[in-house]
């Protein structure tokens, strides 16, 4: 009996102090490698895939133009709209669009100015095309249609 | 002072278990709420604009030209017979790696042109995967090419100079020349 007593008297418990800094550097983790979104999309944006992708170096080249159907039908209409930042555009505005996100650039880059179209996948190619011309308007000719990974 | 030597002997620490529960709402909360950006897609460069770019009359041969046509309701038609979506990447690469032999192919890998054709009511998504399957013809070929599988092709980094020279010398062999029209866009006169 005795020596039952004398077991019980140690600790059995697994020492948890180390746990909370595990997880926090889990934490940090994914606090550095993920992107909060910086604008709140106001259309519907799923992307279509593909398998032969290209990554977009220098993210700050790249301008995000989203295309898609409004989320807010009742506000914005069923037909799909373009948005770019935080707000819905006509397609008229595209080109004073582009020219504000150049000169947000170095004099050096402005001609390196990508425009990621996030266009989602239910569009028509007409509304596309009529984006691709106003942006061959305003000379912003390199373009990358956003897309997921295919699994092959 | 029996109640202080109590005290005293007891523990001071404070109790840390809960410590990571907290921490966890914190990872799940951040893993819920962040997307990792997908900074990837299909980098094209568009043609200027017609108004800035003076009208050039290039003869191009009729044998040197590939033409997909996507209707409205997402029909193909394929060098003008009605194909599906697998049967592209196969037809392109015979036409790229022709090289002559086959009069109505193409003359060489530098000439060729693949013409995508697309009407107002084509969805995007099927214009994509028809992009995507030009591109996978184009770099099945390059990566043949370098005598490697496709998978190591797409992994050669533009950042290495080594692989930089590779990924050049393929696109010079194989350069990717695809335009794209508006269908029901109206002619210029």
């Amino acid at each position: 009996m005795s020596k039952f007593k004398k077991k019980s008297k140690t600790s059995q418990e697994i020492p948890t102090s180390a746990l909370p800094d595990i997880i926090f550097m889990l934490l940090f983790f994914f606090m550095v490698t993920t992107v909060l979104r910086e604008a709140t999309i106001l259309v519907e944006n799923k992307l279509p895939s593909a398998s032969q992708l290209q990554k977009l170096e220098q993210k700050s080249l790249v301008a995000n133009l989203y295309l898609g159907k409004p989320r807010e039908t009742d506000r914005f209409g069923s037909e799909p709209r373009i948005q770019v930042n935080d707000v819905l555009i006509e397609l008229n505005k595209i080109e004073q669009w582009v020219l504000q996100e150049k000169d947000k650039l170095p004099e050096v880059d402005r001609d390196k100015l990508t425009i990621s179209l996030r266009i989602d996948k239910e569009c028509k190619m007409g509304i596309v095309n009529d984006v691709k011309l106003q942006l061959r308007k305003a000379k912003a000719l390199k373009v990358n249609y956003a897309s997921v990974q295919k699994a092959s | 002072m029996i109640s202080k030597g109590k005290k005293e002997r007891a523990k001071q620490e404070i109790n840390a278990s809960s410590m990571a529960d907290i921490a966890f709402l914190l990872l799940i909360f951040f893993l819920v709420t962040t997307t990792i950006a997908s900074e990837k897609g299909i980098t094209v460069v568009l043609p200027p604009h017609p108004d800035d770019a003076p009208e050039t009359d290039v003869q191009i041969n009729e044998r040197n030209v590939f033409n997909i046509l996507l209707n409205s309701k997402d029909m193909l038609l394929i060098e003008n017979e009605l194909g599906e979506i697998h049967m592209i990447k196969n037809m392109v690469k015979e036409f790229i790696s022709n090289n002559g032999r086959n009069p109505k192919l193409s003359d060489s890998p530098k000439d060729a042109i693949i013409s995508i054709k697309t009407d107002r009511g084509t969805s995007y998504e099927k214009y994509i995967a028809v992009q995507d399957e030009v591109r996978r013809a184009y770099n099945e070929l390059r990566a043949a090419f370098l005598q490697m599988s496709l998978e190591d092709y797409l992994k050669l980094d533009e950042k290495n100079p080594e692989e930089k020279e590779l990924l050049k010398k393929a696109k010079e062999a194989f350069p990717l020349q695809i335009s794209d029209a508006d269908a029901s866009a109206p002619k210029k006169k």
